[in-house]
């Protein structure tokens, strides 16, 4: 097997100047997407005929949290490969994932805890999944402390990608053991919503969601991963071309 | 001089026990204190609420397990902090055997000398909170797998934060979250055990977390200090 192109996307010329131009690729299918889905979710859907409107909040906070675990195993992804290859482009994608997926589980957070005030007329409750988003929100800040604790880059990337794998491996163990935890405490919570009887009006904005904020965390990660190229081959002789050229 | 001889990880694991058991032998002082805490936290418990003893008995699983994993946390800082500073751990990497193995050694010297004394003390903290004499034994063994693995998970979070500035508050953000499974099934075993119920269950998956953190933890922890060291 050709392994030419994966050494290219190594390089940080390289890297740069493909993200920007994968961006729009990304950006604006997610644009489309989330306006469809959101459309689709708040005006087109029926209401349900047990949470009435109160459901809808299903559409942010569902791609949310189903993106707050995609972007911890992307990130810890990214970190084994920056580790295993010294890829320097592999860490700084790592770096930049973390900032994403702590909003994308905050945003999970708050929506979950909104939505809980119809469902279960409390703004919080020990929900094994609520519960296992809160530990996977530390296990994102502790990585961002880590790593802004070290100020040498290549240390904190090295120290930080052992934290992500570490995590990553931990993450279902925390899941299942909150999950344990709390079903021997209250009965399965109202929110089992039986996914193959959800109505096609229903299901498809929820996918259109679902694959709009994935490309989105695309996008954004191409952003801030630039950003933090850049950043890191400040005083590389390419840049000054790459500036011109934009 | 003669070049020394070779020694097998085998017994370089062996007197690396007996060096660290005996140095910290000599500053009883620093690996008591954990301890101590370990008793005062438990004391609060009853302080901070309604002292009646059947209504503590519900507490204690909590109070014990919360106040065994901030003592143990607190002990991390004695894992690598001293031979990180002196060197010992850079021969100990430049030293040729696998660096995982000495620090497992070293893991489980740090498991003697904070995790089973807390052990051994937690009858009284156990019997102070209200549990009956009957389930002591399983409040033993709940405690003993749970502080092996919380020792193992913390020797990475030490190993990583080896030789920071800000490293003790760091620590525990690192640690804290990787220490829920322990804290869930520890806490539960407990639980059952002072209600004189079977407490196998939360105990396999407790024993598994044990053993799972035994054969993974060294090799992250070995990882992180090679990082730390460079």
């Amino acid at each position: 097997m050709n392994w030419v192109w994966f050494h290219k996307l190594g390089s940080p010329p390289h890297f740069y100047r493909l993200a920007g131009k994968m961006l729009p690729w990304f950006a604006w299918p997610a644009l489309l997407l989330c306006v469809g889905g959101t459309y689709g979710g708040l005006v087109l859907a029926p209401a349900d005929y047990q949470q009435g409107d109160g459901f809808r909040i299903l559409y942010v906070h569902a791609p949310a949290a189903w993106l707050s675990v995609m972007v911890y195993s992307a990130m810890a992804v990214y970190a084994a490969v920056g580790l295993i290859w010294r890829i320097n482009v592999a860490h700084a994608l790592a770096a930049s994932c973390a900032a994403i997926g702590a909003s994308f589980t905050v945003v999970a957070l708050v929506t979950g805890s909104l939505w809980g005030r119809p469902m279960w007329g409390t703004y919080w409750e020990w929900d094994p999944r609520l519960t296992s988003e809160l530990v996977l929100l530390f296990l994102y800040l502790g990585y961002m402390g880590l790593r802004s604790a070290i100020d040498d880059t290549a240390r904190a990337d090295r120290a930080s990608a052992v934290l992500a794998i570490v995590g990553a491996v931990n993450v279902p163990i925390i899941h299942y053991s909150v999950t344990w935890w709390n079903s021997l405490h209250q009965a399965p919570s109202v929110m089992k919503f039986g996914k193959p009887t959800m109505p096609a009006s229903m299901l498809i904005p929820l996918l259109m969601m679902l694959l709009g904020f994935t490309l989105y965390f695309v996008a954004i990660m191409l952003v801030r991963a630039r950003g933090e190229v850049l950043r890191r081959e400040r005083n590389a002789h390419w840049i000054a071309a790459a500036a011109e050229e934009t | 001089m003669s070049a020394p001889e070779p020694v097998s990880a085998l017994k370089a694991g062996s007197m690396l026990v007996r060096r660290d058991l005996r140095l910290a032998l000599r500053r009883p002082g620093e690996w008591l204190q954990p301890l101590v805490f370990f008793l005062v936290v438990t004391t609060l418990f009853p302080l901070a609420t309604n002292p009646e003893l059947s209504r503590l008995r519900d507490m204690a699983p909590a109070a014990l397990w919360v106040a065994a994993l901030l003592s143990s946390l607190l002990a991390l800082e004695l894992l690598f902090r001293e031979d990180g500073q002196d060197g010992t751990l850079e021969q100990l990497a430049v030293s040729g055997l696998p660096l995982a193995w000495l620090l497992l050694a070293k893991t489980c010297v740090h498991w003697l000398l904070t995790g089973l004394p807390l052990v051994l003390v937690a009858p009284l903290a156990a019997t102070a909170l209200g549990a009956p004499y009957a389930s002591i034994p399983g409040v033993l063994a709940a405690l003993l797998l749970g502080s092996v693995a919380l020792s193992l998970i913390g020797a990475v979070g030490a190993g990583l934060t080896l030789g920071l500035r800000r490293g003790g508050v760091l620590l525990a953000l690192l640690v804290l979250p990787l220490a829920v499974p322990v804290l869930i099934f520890g806490a539960r075993a407990t639980a059952l055990a002072i209600a004189l119920e079977p407490m196998a269950a939360p105990m396999y998956l407790l024993a598994a977390i044990a053993v799972l953190s035994a054969t993974l933890a060294p090799l992250a922890a070995a990882a992180a200090v090679r990082i730390s060291l460079e």
